[in-house]
């Protein structure tokens, strides 16, 4: 009985590759290669090519994990070896429980508080950097690659700081106490010795939260503007591989149409599976982290 | 004075100490500076997140009331709809996702827990990437499974894919809470002379307990706030539906549908529905850390 519930999940996830494969094949029977590098994303003249979704997901993870990495990794810090015990407990526990907030409600603040303030603020200071040229040109709206860049972000640092915190947590206490009997400052272990001990979790934390931002689906949908197209800046609406399946799929009446919206799905599900595979290998390596298992 | 400048070792330790005073000041302030850094950085982060949960908690208090829980949707542009159906639906959907995912997700958690082989180790290792899988690409096995056999959209497709969200946490959790019963216990009821079956349901399962209702929580928790899964296949409602194998609303498609919209009555309906859609979750994730502290207490 056991070994047949065993049975009924492997069949399951048989059957959900199977049935996504078998679903998308028209679309990679019709376009071949050409689906994944083609540009055009036209369902009035019957072109499909997933390149414009494939780098908008690129972009968006970019941005969020080039903002969420070193927050992310400084806060762990804090909340691991720095802050008083009971004010640790507190907050770790505060981010944990932020985890849980459902994707949905980040889209929604997202869309209706962080983009008019993305709009009036962040944008004109981002342009201003890049000297209203480049990524930092175009019209300023609000929605788009930056605001959906912004909310993966803070979406995914919940999950960053609470593995890396439990990673860095784990590293022995006596490798610190040694580093500090030398004449190392706080500054100097944390750098030098708990760091790099913890590379390995450290990497597996980064590349989960990594995972988390390229899946992403509602969210983004609600902030990016949803143009089938590559964005020209930061400003630019667009799509991710995602965002393009939830805003065109109940649309999608011409069967080429959905199969290669399900084609971008199988093309998603082999990224973030790799994605995942080799963070579990990461976090796996230096031991199980609570966090993990709670989290994943 | 002069007999130090003459002694070379002692002039030399003098220099020595004169560089690492400097070297001690000057890393010390680096380190200041680090420190100061990191703690910054939790301060940053904090701050969106927790004006999520404001905005959400200002927001949608303004639009509870009881007609908002109790009413029906009305059309756009006339004021005073309601979510009742959304609630129901979610319940429905959530609640039939859970009766299938839980019992499957502990009887695999239970195998896990009593194998050790390649099987099982493949097994944990496809839960895991099922729990990072996009929720997106589960809505739509949902929707090839049970919208395209059934020809036409239905709740009963959106527990398919909301159960398989639920399933990797469900699994995860009873192997966890299996495998931590200490082996003493089993042992002394062996010693007793107690059956196989009768050591896993009088001594395993009660104390592993507190740790299955964890992970179920979770599960609950994580499956009631995805939309994704729901957007082909539940699709959304505007009507009271009981039936799931009809169209059926949701909360987290109500936030997402009305959330869109440019009218503001429907903003005022997503922000509502997204403040039930947190104290839900939370309630849910809070209790669920209750019952586990509770076991933490009872095992020392």
């Amino acid at each position: 009985m056991l070994a047949g519930a065993g049975l009924v999940f492997v069949a399951l996830l048989v059957g959900f590759v199977v049935d996504l494969v078998v679903q998308a094949r028209p679309a990679f029977a019709h376009f071949g290669v050409g689906f994944i590098t083609g540009t055009q994303w036209n369902p009035v003249t019957g072109h499909y090519g997933a390149l414009p979704f494939i780098v908008g997901t690129l972009e968006t993870t970019l941005i969020a994990m080039v903002l969420a990495i070193p927050i992310g990794l400084g806060a762990a810090l804090a909340l691991s070896h720095l802050l008083p015990p009971r004010t640790r407990v507190v907050l770790g526990g505060a981010v944990e429980l932020l985890a849980a907030i459902p994707s949905v409600v980040y889209g929604l603040w997202g869309l209706l508080v962080l983009a008019p303030f993305t709009r009036s603020v962040i944008e004109p200071a981002v342009a201003f950097v890049f000297g209203h040229a480049g990524p930092g040109s175009g019209a300023e709206i609000g929605i788009g690659l930056l605001l959906a860049g912004l909310i993966l972000a803070i979406m995914v640092l919940p999950t960053m700081v609470a593995i890396s915190r439990d990673v860095l947590a784990a590293v022995p206490a006596d490798q610190v106490e040694g580093a500090l009997a030398l004449g190392a400052t706080r500054g100097q272990v944390l750098w030098r010795v708990v760091v790099p001990h913890a590379r390995a979790g450290l990497l597996g934390a980064v590349t989960l939260a990594t995972g988390r931002a390229l899946g992403e689906t509602i969210a983004v949908t609600m902030v990016i503007g949803n143009t089938p197209a590559f964005a020209h800046s930061l400003f630019d609406t667009g799509a991710t591989m995602s965002s393009i399946i939830a805003n065109q799929f109940t649309e999608a009446t011409e069967p080429f149409h959905l199969a290669s919206l399900i084609a971008i799905a199988v093309l998603l599900l082999v990224v973030t599976a790799l994605v995942n595979v080799a963070a579990r290998l990461l976090v796996r390596s230096v031991g199980r982290s609570r966090a993990a298992i709670a989290l994943a | 004075m002069s007999v130090l400048s003459l002694d070379p070792i002692l002039s030399r330790r003098a220099e020595v100490q004169r560089i690492a005073e400097g070297s001690l000041r000057r890393r010390q302030r680096r380190s200041r500076i680090a420190l100061a850094l990191c703690v910054a950085c939790i301060l940053v982060a904090l701050v969106p997140l927790v004006a999520v949960v404001a905005y959400t908690v200002e927001r949608g208090a303004q639009s509870w009331s009881v007609d908002f829980f109790a009413h029906l949707p009305t059309p756009a542009g006339i004021s005073g709809g309601g979510i009742w159906n959304s609630i129901v639906g979610s319940l429905i959907i959530d609640a039939i996702a859970a009766a299938a995912a839980v019992p499957l997700g502990f009887l695999i958690g239970l195998f896990l827990a009593q194998a050790d082989g390649r099987i099982a180790g493949g097994i944990r290792f496809a839960a895991d990437v099922l729990s990072g899988v996009p929720s997106i690409t589960v809505g739509i096995f949902a929707y090839g499974v049970l919208v395209t056999t059934l020809h036409h959209f239905s709740a009963i497709a959106g527990s398919f894919g909301i159960g398989l969200i639920m399933l990797p946490v469900i699994i995860r959790s009873s192997e966890t809470a299996i495998r931590t019963v200490p082996v003493d216990l089993s042992e002394a009821a062996l010693s007793l002379g107690a059956k196989n079956a009768t050591i896993a349901r009088r001594v395993v399962l009660p104390a592993a307990l507190p740790g299955l209702v964890t992970g179920m929580l979770l599960a609950v928790a994580r499956g009631a706030g995805e939309s994704a899964p729901l957007l082909f296949t539940a699709i959304g409602s505007q009507y009271l539906t009981l039936s799931p194998f009809q169209p059926m609303a949701a909360m987290p498609l109500t936030i997402y549908l009305d959330g869109i919209q440019a009218f503001s009555d429907l903003q005022r309906v997503a922000w509502g529905t997204g403040l039930l859609l947190v104290v839900i979750v939370l309630l849910l994730s809070i209790t669920s850390r209750l019952v586990t502290s509770r076991l933490g207490r009872t095992r020392r």
